[in-house]
């Protein structure tokens, strides 16, 4: 072994696409494994709570295709965390298909080796009743009928299995729900490489090219036991030490703790050197191993059905009054629905181009000429979502105003159908730190492909 | 006086999980990044004045010299992803910050 270890990640999103030359390049150059995240809790609790993959099929089969490709070729792994967007076992399983099709169509078989992070609802149920889940960061435990209606439940796994699944020879990891950088530790730990540096190092490879300047892509990191050099996989572009410090903060609560299972990483002392035009080395990551054993669930539940209307407001007299107007159609429509002054259903908008992005916390709260309304209405079922979301449409659509000139309507709209219902509406029902004691996540090994 | 915008190379919002959003500004050199962090002007409860909301949901505001950077977590109004949701991934929340001035 040389002691020196290249891992690539050619995009930090499995599905976004990514430029294929630059990674045959990368590859050409000698890489000793690759890794890629396949989710995120961005996108909200819906692909946790409905099963949804973040993108097609067929994006996820473009995007695995040169990685496979490399994987046969150069006889190096590929580590996939959180496979499909939320990681279930179900996500997993369809995965591990996506990459038999791959193996069939290339003429070659693939030791995959699968880990499902999928917990027990029962486990869950338990460990509540027994304190043993900590309230997360508002401060809250979930209840019991929390833990019911949750639809999956996954725990976000750390190094442990992935470095039980590389322990045996494999050519794909397919991992469920895994805190992004566990791939990159699990594959580098093993090889001499200080955990700080690992972690660190996973920490800003998972997002690709994220930490480069522009924005973008892939990225690749060598490691050696104290220190890594990080560079983009696309050739116009440069890590400087602002971009890959930048990235380190990114997404983290704390700049200097970043909190994962197993340990701490602390950032504080690091450095970061401009090596060459595009590749900086970093050094002095530490992480503090902590003593108790615990992972992160994260589960999601239907809260309800939701359908919504957009529609343009241009009308200066109407957008002077613009508040008072949409509290008379809200009251309006509660008149004819009395799901929404029980509280069983919900009607709100937003309105684009003043205040919709960020709401009562806008500092600068300054109407444009124009204005959107977005009408939103979540109901206990999709029927009567729709029933109360055309009520508000009509309401903003020909409701009278004090001063009115323009009879005919008071909105564009530009979607035919007027009022489209865009189905469950979910939320997490769980993102609490669980005691792992006795929680074990199996590695399942296959041949797939030819 | 000096808008942020002027001083700082990124100023910018994000998730951190689903019941925070966070905040980073990072500056070039340790000069501006001095002058910003001894102005005095990114406390608690200026931001949370900025934001209208109350300090107690301010849960990091620091500076943080070997990053040259400067981080704020708000915690996150509503739900993320559920009924009423602004901004899913929070990465739109950053523009208060980009006119905050900064004396000389």
């Amino acid at each position: 072994m040389s002691g020196e270890f290249t891992v690539l990640s050619p995009v930090g999103m499995l599905g976004y696409g990514y430029r294929e030359a630059d990674f045959d390049a990368c590859v050409a150059e000698g890489v000793d494994a690759i890794v890629v995240d396949s989710g995120s809790t961005d996108p909200g609790p819906s692909m946790l709570g409905l099963g949804h993959t973040l993108v097609t099929e067929e994006s996820y089969l473009r995007d695995l295709r040169p990685m496979v490709r490399a994987v046969h070729r150069h006889r190096i792994p590929l580590l996939i965390g959180s496979a499909g967007g939320a990681g279930t076992d179900e996500q997993v399983d369809g995965m591990v298909a996506l990459l038999g099709r791959i193996a069939a169509e290339q003429g070659i078989s693939l030791r995959v080796a699968a880990i499902h992070s999928q917990v027990p609802h029962g486990l869950v149920r338990d460990r509540l009743a027994q304190g043993r889940i900590e309230p997360n960061v508002r401060g809250e435990l979930p209840t019991e009928s929390d833990v019911d209606d949750t639809l999956a439940v996954v725990a976000q796994i750390g190094a442990e299995p992935f470095e039980q699944a590389l322990a045996e020879p494999v050519d794909v990891v397919v991992a469920g729900r895994a805190y992004d950088p566990a791939p990159y530790a699990a594959f580098l730990v093993p090889r001499g490489v200080e955990p700080g540096i690992a972690w660190h190092l996973g920490k800003i490879l998972e997002c690709g090219g994220v930490c480069a300047e522009p924005k973008g892509g892939g990225a690749l990191a060598t490691a050696r036991a104290d220190s890594f050099d990080i560079r983009p996989m696309g050739p116009e572009q440069r890590c400087t030490p602002l971009s890959v410090a930048a990235h380190t903060l990114y997404e983290n609560s704390r700049p200097d703790l970043l909190a994962g299972p197993g340990g701490v990483l602390d950032v504080s002392g690091c450095d970061y050197e401009q090596l060459d035009e595009r590749t900086v080395r970093v050094r002095g990551s530490r992480f503090e191993p902590t003593e108790r054993r615990l992972l992160k669930l994260e589960g999601a539940r239907i809260t309800g059905h939701r359908c919504v209307f957009i529609g343009g407001i241009h009308d200066p007299v109407l957008i002077g009054q613009l508040d008072d107007f949409l509290a008379r159609v809200e009251a309006e429509t509660a008149a004819l629905h009395p799901e929404l002054a029980d509280g069983t259903a919900t009607v709100r908008f937003h309105v684009y181009g003043r205040d919709a992005v960020m709401g009562d916390r806008e500092p600068h709260p300054v109407p444009g000429h124009e204005v959107g309304v977005l009408g939103e209405a979540v109901a206990p079922t999709p029927e009567l979502a729709k029933a109360i979301c055309t009520s508000a449409r009509v309401g903003v659509l020909h409701l009278n105003y004090p001063g009115q000139l323009a009879t005919a309507g008071n909105l564009a709209l530009p979607l035919t159908p007027l009022d489209n219902p865009i189905g469950p509406v979910c939320a997490f029902s769980l993102y609490h730190l669980v005691d792992a004691e006795g929680i074990e996540h199996a590695v399942v090994r296959e041949e797939v492909g030819a | 006086m000096t808008a942020l915008r002027e001083l700082a190379k990124v100023v910018r919002s994000k998730n951190a999980g689903p019941y925070e959003i966070t905040f980073d500004v990072m500056f070039t050199d340790e000069a501006t990044f001095a002058r910003v962090r001894d102005s005095g002007v990114l406390t608690p409860a200026r931001l949370a004045a900025l934001y209208r909301t109350s300090v107690d949901q301010v849960r990091v505001c620091t500076f943080f010299a070997p990053a040259l950077a400067f981080k704020l977590t708000l915690v996150r109004p509503g739900a993320q992803g559920g009924a009423g949701e602004r901004d899913t991934f929070g990465a739109q929340q950053h523009a208060p910050l980009l006119d905050l001035e900064v004396p000389a």
